[in-house]
């Protein structure tokens, strides 16, 4: 049982509309680096997604048309509330909560996506787990590390960069945490063939937690002005999350466009850091070791 | 196994390609776009919102089918506040600019 398009087209058909996704996202970037074609740019990046959207939700098989329709409908409203009553001045704080959201659906996703490959009764491969722990780490660091720069930038967070060896210390022990937990869930399913939901769930949400705990403390010591960089990087973060969960799921449309965002997110941030006279170094750990060279 | 091998080979092919095509594409862009350029690559990351429609709608468990839910909500947020968002800042530039 399939959705919709899926019945009347060829599976080459899905491919070929996420290859058409995938140009309009290429052009619409390429035209957002000019003011004359910058808005243009992003109506062709948006054509884009919606394409992408409607495609993927008639192809697959929705079992659950209500919950998805519900969640577009509540999604798409407090998307347009929070973008039309925003004042000019607190738009960047407003990116900066939306990309959270963007990042800590990826996480969700590849959580929801382990426990619906057990629930129909398949084993998890190595492929999947691994691409899940990474998709886990990167998107939960992006959702608490982008609360916390709209936070500051809002001025619901203390604003008061700080760099200390105690930082530091904490910061490698949750991201050691992290990895921890995605190693045992990358071993486990290996050690036990089909292992029971129970043993493996844990390590994912352990996972999460700690991955968590590392993006507060990864934003809280640095500076608000330093904040729009920190908001880039993170944009950056949230494209690789995308990307892996493209990975996990095997959708093209999610590998291109989060890659896409994740290399031009990343080069967009050396850009505003070398704006500011800053090296990234600098920016993210503040005069402790933050060297000029670059990194 | 070999086919299995052989998609993620192909996976990691359109993420070497997509990468450079990426870094390639952001080369002079003036300091007044850098918000708005930052804000419309957000808006494309939230192309996550197709994992999260695939796994809202799979129903085959209701722990995945809530989690799948909350992601759609999260991510459709991304997706239509970030391109509305790009779109005013940009309407300001051409306002204030010109």
């Amino acid at each position: 049982m399939a959705g919709v398009l899926a019945q009347y087209l060829p599976p080459a058909a899905l491919q070929l509309a996420y290859l058409i996704a995938g140009i309009l996202f290429i052009q619409g970037l390429r035209d957002m680096t000019h003011p004359r074609t910058a808005t243009r740019g992003n109506q062709i990046s948006a054509a884009g997604m919606f394409l992408a959207v409607v495609v993927t939700a008639l192809w697959f098989d929705i079992l659950s048309p209500l919950i998805l329709g519900a969640g577009l409908l509540v999604g798409g409203g407090i998307g347009v509330w929070l973008a039309v009553t925003v004042e000019t001045t607190e738009m960047p704080q407003l990116v900066g909560l939306f990309n959270g959201f963007g990042g800590g659906a990826s996480a969700l996703v590849a959580g929801a996506e382990l426990i619906d490959v057990l629930a129909v009764g398949d084993s998890l491969t190595i492929g999947l787990t691994a691409t899940a722990a990474i998709a886990g780490i990167i998107g939960s660091v992006t959702f608490w590390g982008s609360l916390v720069a709209a936070g500051k930038l809002h001025g619901l967070v203390g604003d008061s960069p700080v760099s200390t060896n105690v930082g530091h210390a904490i910061k490698v022990l949750f991201l050691g945490a992290a990895v921890v937990a995605g190693l045992v869930l990358v071993i486990q399913p290996d050690a036990l063939g089909n292992a029971p939901m129970a043993s493996w769930v844990p390590s994912y949400w352990v996972l999460v937690a700690a991955a968590s705990i590392l993006g507060i403390f990864l934003v809280v010591p640095i500076g608000g002005a330093d904040m729009p960089v920190v908001i880039a990087l993170l944009n950056s973060y949230s494209g690789l999350a995308a990307a892996t969960t493209g990975f996990v799921l095997g959708n093209t449309a999610l590998i291109i466009a989060g890659t896409l965002v994740g290399a031009s997110g990343l080069i967009l941030t050396v850009i505003m850091c070398e704006s500011m006279n800053r090296s990234l170094t600098n920016v993210l750990f503040g005069g402790l070791g933050g060297d000029d060279g670059d990194s | 196994m070999a086919t299995e091998l052989s998609a993620f080979v192909t996976n990691l092919t359109l993420f070497v390609l997509a990468a450079f095509v990426g870094y390639e594409i952001i080369t002079k862009i003036p300091t007044n776009l850098h918000t708005p350029l930052m804000s419309g690559a957000n808006a494309i990351s939230g192309i996550t919102l197709l994992g999260s429609v695939v796994v809202a709608g799979a129903g085959e468990n209701t722990l995945a089918t809530a989690l799948g839910f909350l992601a759609v909500v999260m991510a459709t947020i991304n997706v239509v506040g970030g391109y509305l968002v790009s779109h005013f800042m940009l309407d300001q530039f051409r306002g204030g600019g010109n």
